[in-house]
């Protein structure tokens, strides 16, 4: 069977999200990486894979997806086994948390720590931009409350669905990566239980790989 | 009336009984476009619930009561017996796959992909686009503030190039997951409802294959019902302030 395809380099955290859940249930895939410098993201052969002509596009035989949460639920879902099954769909409430706690990373943490990310690093390092100092300040401030909740969860759950790893854990996987070199990296310092959450993520052998790329010298 | 999963249940009898689970409880208030997403998703399929009213105004979600619920201090929150869920498109996966799993597709791989693709299409694409459309022209004025018009004009030009995408999709399909209505259409309504008030309905309209898809979404019995919970005024002119 041809391995499935991920279009967008390895060192974009959307198609970290991705790669994650692909060494995570152990799928063959191939990395085609799409050239920003020469917009092929906006040309039409990018375009017909993901027709907002961002990254990443996924493709599996005939099946072509975007938007990196929907891409990650696809490949947990086709390649679920008793061992490595991320979505819980075959019961209602673990499923319901996981849903919980996956749109949490995407409407509370990541709305709070992607500024962060994209003011300290990846402005300033790929276009050029200096930090906007108030931008972050408010982030810091507003994600000091959500890992108040966050704290809260994880001190009474080992993972953030409930006792077992999740899409949802693995969702906060690329930003929080590049949080960390951040000069506001510290910040976890005051959440134990979300650090030592944080901790045993990056132990993972799929975090360790795809986190590789996720540091370059240019975005 | 649905009697909703009657459950087996021991007693302390030792005799077994069924029993009718009560109904589930959506908490919030019923002008919310996050409130109406779950809404509407209730009354596609059919189930049992009871709508628990919240004053925005009064700050009920941020009292200790509402926070133990949902400690992001937001609604909609659902309580379907022991399960207490939040963020309302999780909230909606749950109704639907408890209860009309059809409209995620979850029996199919390739339809269910296409559900979640254009239900975060909704989420990262259009959403963010519409919803300062709304605030800045239907909000604002009755707060007091002032619209951002150079913000307005930027998210409709976004939002033209947005609508292209949408276009092209319902060109070919005539749900936005394939040729069944899904998630990813119902996702749609409730930001919508509001943004089609504005005097900006018609950039929607100019395209006429989303037109036709908005249309048919109005028609559905469902969309009607939550819809006369959802002034275009969001309560302001009437008084009736969430």
């Amino acid at each position: 069977m041809a391995p499935v395809k991920v279009f967008g380099s390895a060192r974009f955290t959307n198609v970290a999200r991705v790669l994650v859940c692909l060494e995570e249930v152990g799928v063959a895939y191939e990395v085609v990486d799409i050239d920003f410098p020469t917009k092929e993201h906006k040309k039409p052969e990018h375009l017909a894979r993901n027709p907002f002509g961002v990254i990443p596009a996924f493709q599996d035989g005939d099946l072509m997806l975007f938007e990196s949460r929907a891409i990650a639920k696809y490949i947990l879902r086709k390649y679920r086994t008793d061992e490595v099954d991320m979505l819980r769909e075959g019961n209602l409430q673990e499923a319901a948390m996981v849903d919980v706690w996956t749109e949490v990373e995407a409407h509370q943490y990541n709305q709070a720590l992607a500024p962060i990310v994209m003011e300290c690093i990846i402005y300033p390092t790929a276009y050029g931009i200096p930090t906007n100092q108030k931008v972050v300040d408010e982030s810091v401030d507003k994600l000091k409350k959500v890992l108040e909740v966050y704290e809260a969860r994880l001190s009474e759950h080992e993972y953030l669905a409930g006792n077992f790893i999740s899409s949802a854990d693995l969702s906060h996987f690329p930003f929080t990566c590049r949080f960390m070199e951040t000069p506001y990296a510290s910040l976890f310092d005051s959440f134990p239980s979300v650090k030592a959450w944080w901790e045993k993520l990056m132990l993972r052998p799929s975090m360790k790989k795809i986190s590789t790329n996720l540091h370059p010298k240019m975005v | 009336m649905n009697y909703i999963n009657a459950h087996f249940v021991a007693n302390t009898d030792s005799h077994n009984s069924l029993i009718k689970m009560a109904p589930m409880k959506l908490y919030g208030w019923a002008v919310s476009p996050w409130m109406a997403r779950v809404l509407v998703c209730l009354e596609e399929a059919g189930a049992e619930y009871e709508l628990v009213p919240m004053s925005r105004s009064g700050g009920d979600h941020r009292q200790p009561e509402h926070l133990a619920r949902n400690p992001f201090g937001e609604i909609p929150v659902l309580e379907d017996g022991d399960l207490t869920l939040y963020q309302s498109r999780a909230i909606a996966r749950h109704i639907l796959r408890k209860y009309k799993p059809e409209l995620l597709r979850s029996d199919n791989l390739q339809e269910s992909a296409m559900v979640d693709v254009w239900v975060d299409v909704d989420a990262h694409q259009l959403e963010p686009i519409i919803r300062p459309v709304v605030f800045n022209v239907i909000i604002k004025p009755f707060t007091g503030s002032d619209c951002d018009q150079d913000l307005v004009d930027g998210s409709i030009e976004k939002l033209k190039k947005t609508l292209e995408v949408y276009e092209a999709r319902l060109s070919s399909s005539k749900y936005l997951a394939g040729d069944f209505v899904s998630l990813a259409d119902l996702t749609h309504f409730s930001f919508m409802r509001y943004f089609m008030a504005t005097q900006y309905a018609e950039v929607v309209e100019a395209y006429p294959h989303v037109k036709a898809w908005w249309e048919a979404l109005l028609a559905r019995p469902s969309v009607k019902k939550v819809m006369a919970g959802m002034p275009p005024d969001f309560g302001f002119g009437s008084g009736n302030i969430p």
